[in-house]
């Protein structure tokens, strides 16, 4: 029995991996969103990480490109803006590249509150490993606003502590944070969970 | 870490693929493939201005910031400040790209009739909204475009700004504009994080030494006059916002709902930082009108000649 185009489609969609992030795929990366055959073409569907990110182009080229290559002629690539993306879509796979490349995966996502969005004041320094969530079991209410801390449960890529702490919200993309380990003393990047 | 750098620079030399990021032709919409036809009982004019105030307070407070990049005082806020310029300036993209969608579906598509105010042909709105519009017909409230002035003012600025606009944006998630409740769903992830790099350095300098927390203080005081005009409604954001009852959904927040949260932030990080919270008066516009009338700062001028020169000198440009 002959392999449906459109699963082969989405096959090699999901070959094309990130540009920033170029040991995971798209598809790792939870950004590829859908895969479909429309009217005789493949529209393939993405999703941004974050609205400023200037990899979208590159990536719709790159879908562009290894659909053509694979014999797909009429290629269009849709922006898809909801639901926002977030780091919980990275796949299993995905994390276990991450790890391996010395940048720290996300953890779990803070879920959205109900009404307003609880402030992050300070960092604290980490306390065990396990704590999973961020801004969210460490939130103390304050007034109107709840004021959350960061910087718990994220371990060192390299030795495995976790014993590290948060250096920069920032890193050289938008998604990761910059993070020290006080064991090994190696900085790492940490895809920031959104 | 040498083999993220190492497999980075492959991707880009890839020799089979012949359009690449920063020498292709140009950025494609932002908004492709998604929905954009008008909801329901919306005017399309007022739509797309609404984007347009929220998409020019994004643009221009992006510009602001990118200014200060090489001028930051560590590499760590160099890269903080340009990527929060970055996230902004998505965001502007999305909203003028929206108003623009907003304002050829207000004269109908299929009616031929095209906007008067429409791009000419291959330009995008985003550009044409950016680059090709005089300083009256933009919509930012002027606390955006205000002159930079030290680390203490761009953190107060910043602090004020993200703190209204995560405000703004969180509540409109429940815009019922789809487009318009995706965009904000998406910035609220974002302006999360810029409050909170602006509420952990009001902190810090707040609570630091005498000269720092008297430079915040100053900060402060700098930006404190362009605060009430946040939280008043103009007619567009009036109308658009009134969908019925206080709390059901509507296309737009009324900002002057906004005030009380953002009366609550301020209390807890003016606290922590022991900075008082000034007591100055507003900055008048012309006759009432301000930012979101077009009616802005002496900065806004020269902000404008410097953002839009190389689009107006060059504008077939590709790159
Ligand atoms: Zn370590």
């Amino acid at each position: 029995m002959p392999v449906p185009t459109m699963t082969r489609a989405r096959a090699v969609a999901e070959t094309v991996t990130d540009p920033e992030l170029p040991m995971l795929t798209l598809a790792d990366l939870g950004v590829l969103r859908d895969v479909e055959e429309r009217d005789g073409r493949v529209v393939v569907s993405i999703t941004p990480t974050y609205t400023g990110c200037p990899a979208m182009d590159t990536m719709r080229d790159d879908l562009v490109h290894a659909l053509n290559r694979a014999g797909y002629d009429d290629v269009e690539v849709r922006v898809a803006l909801h639901p926002p993306w977030s780091t919980d879509w990275i796949s299993d796979d995905g994390r276990r590249k991450l790890a391996e490349h010395g940048i720290a995966p996300p953890g779990a996502a803070p879920r959205r509150p109900t009404g307003p969005i609880p402030l992050t004041l300070a960092t604290r320094r980490p306390v065990h490993a396990h704590a999973e969530s961020v801004g969210r079991d460490n939130a103390e209410v304050t007034g109107a606003i709840r004021v959350s801390e960061v910087g718990v449960g994220v371990t060192c890529p390299w030795c495995g502590s976790a014993e590290t702490e948060e250096v920069s919200r920032f890193s050289a993309t938008a998604c990761k944070a910059l993070r020290r380990c006080r064991s090994c003393q190696e900085p790492f990047e940490h895809v920031k969970e959104i | 870490m040498t083999a993220v750098f190492d497999n980075a620079y492959e991707a880009i030399i890839d020799a089979d693929s012949d359009a690449r990021w920063a020498f292709g032709t140009g950025f494609e919409n932002p908004l492709a493939g998604v929905d954009t036809s008008l909801p329901p009982d919306v005017d399309g004019a007022d739509l797309a201005a609404y984007c347009l105030m929220l998409g020019d307070d994004a643009l221009i407070m992006s510009h602001r910031l990118q200014q200060w990049c090489t001028r930051l005082p560590e590499l760590e806020e160099e890269v903080a400040v340009a990527n929060i310029g970055l996230d902004l300036l998505g965001q502007a993209r999305l909203l003028l790209s929206r108003a623009g969608a907003a304002r050829a579906g207000a004269d109908g598509i299929d009616g031929g009739r095209v906007a008067e105010d429409a791009p000419p042909d291959g330009r995008a709105w985003e550009d044409h909204y950016a680059f090709f519009r005089d300083e009256h017909e933009y919509r930012n409230v002027r606390l955006a475009e205000l002159e930079n002035g030290d680390f203490g003012e761009l953190t107060a600025r910043l602090l004020v700004f993200s703190t209204w606009r995560l405000a703004l944006l969180n509540r409109l998630t429940e815009s019922t504009d789809p487009v318009l409740s995706a965009i904000a769903a998406k910035g609220v992830k974002e302006v999360t994080y810029h409050r909170d790099y602006a509420a952990q350095w009001t902190v810090r300098l707040g609570d630091g030494t005498d000269e720092s927390h008297q430079r915040m203080q100053a900060g402060l005081d700098a930006v404190w006059p362009y605060v009430d005009e946040l939280f008043v409604a103009h007619p567009v954001e009036e109308r658009l916002a009134a969908g019925g009852a206080p709390d059901s959904a509507a296309v737009a927040v009324d900002p002057s709902t906004l005030r009380t949260e953002f009366d609550d932030v301020l209390v807890h990080v003016l606290k922590a930082s022991t900075l008082r919270r000034p007591d100055l008066a507003a900055t008048p516009g012309i006759a009432g009108r301000t930012g979101r009338d077009g009616v802005h700062t002496e900065a806004m001028g020269f902000l404008l000649a410097e953002m839009q020169s190389v689009a107006r000198a060059h504008p077939e440009g590709v790159w």
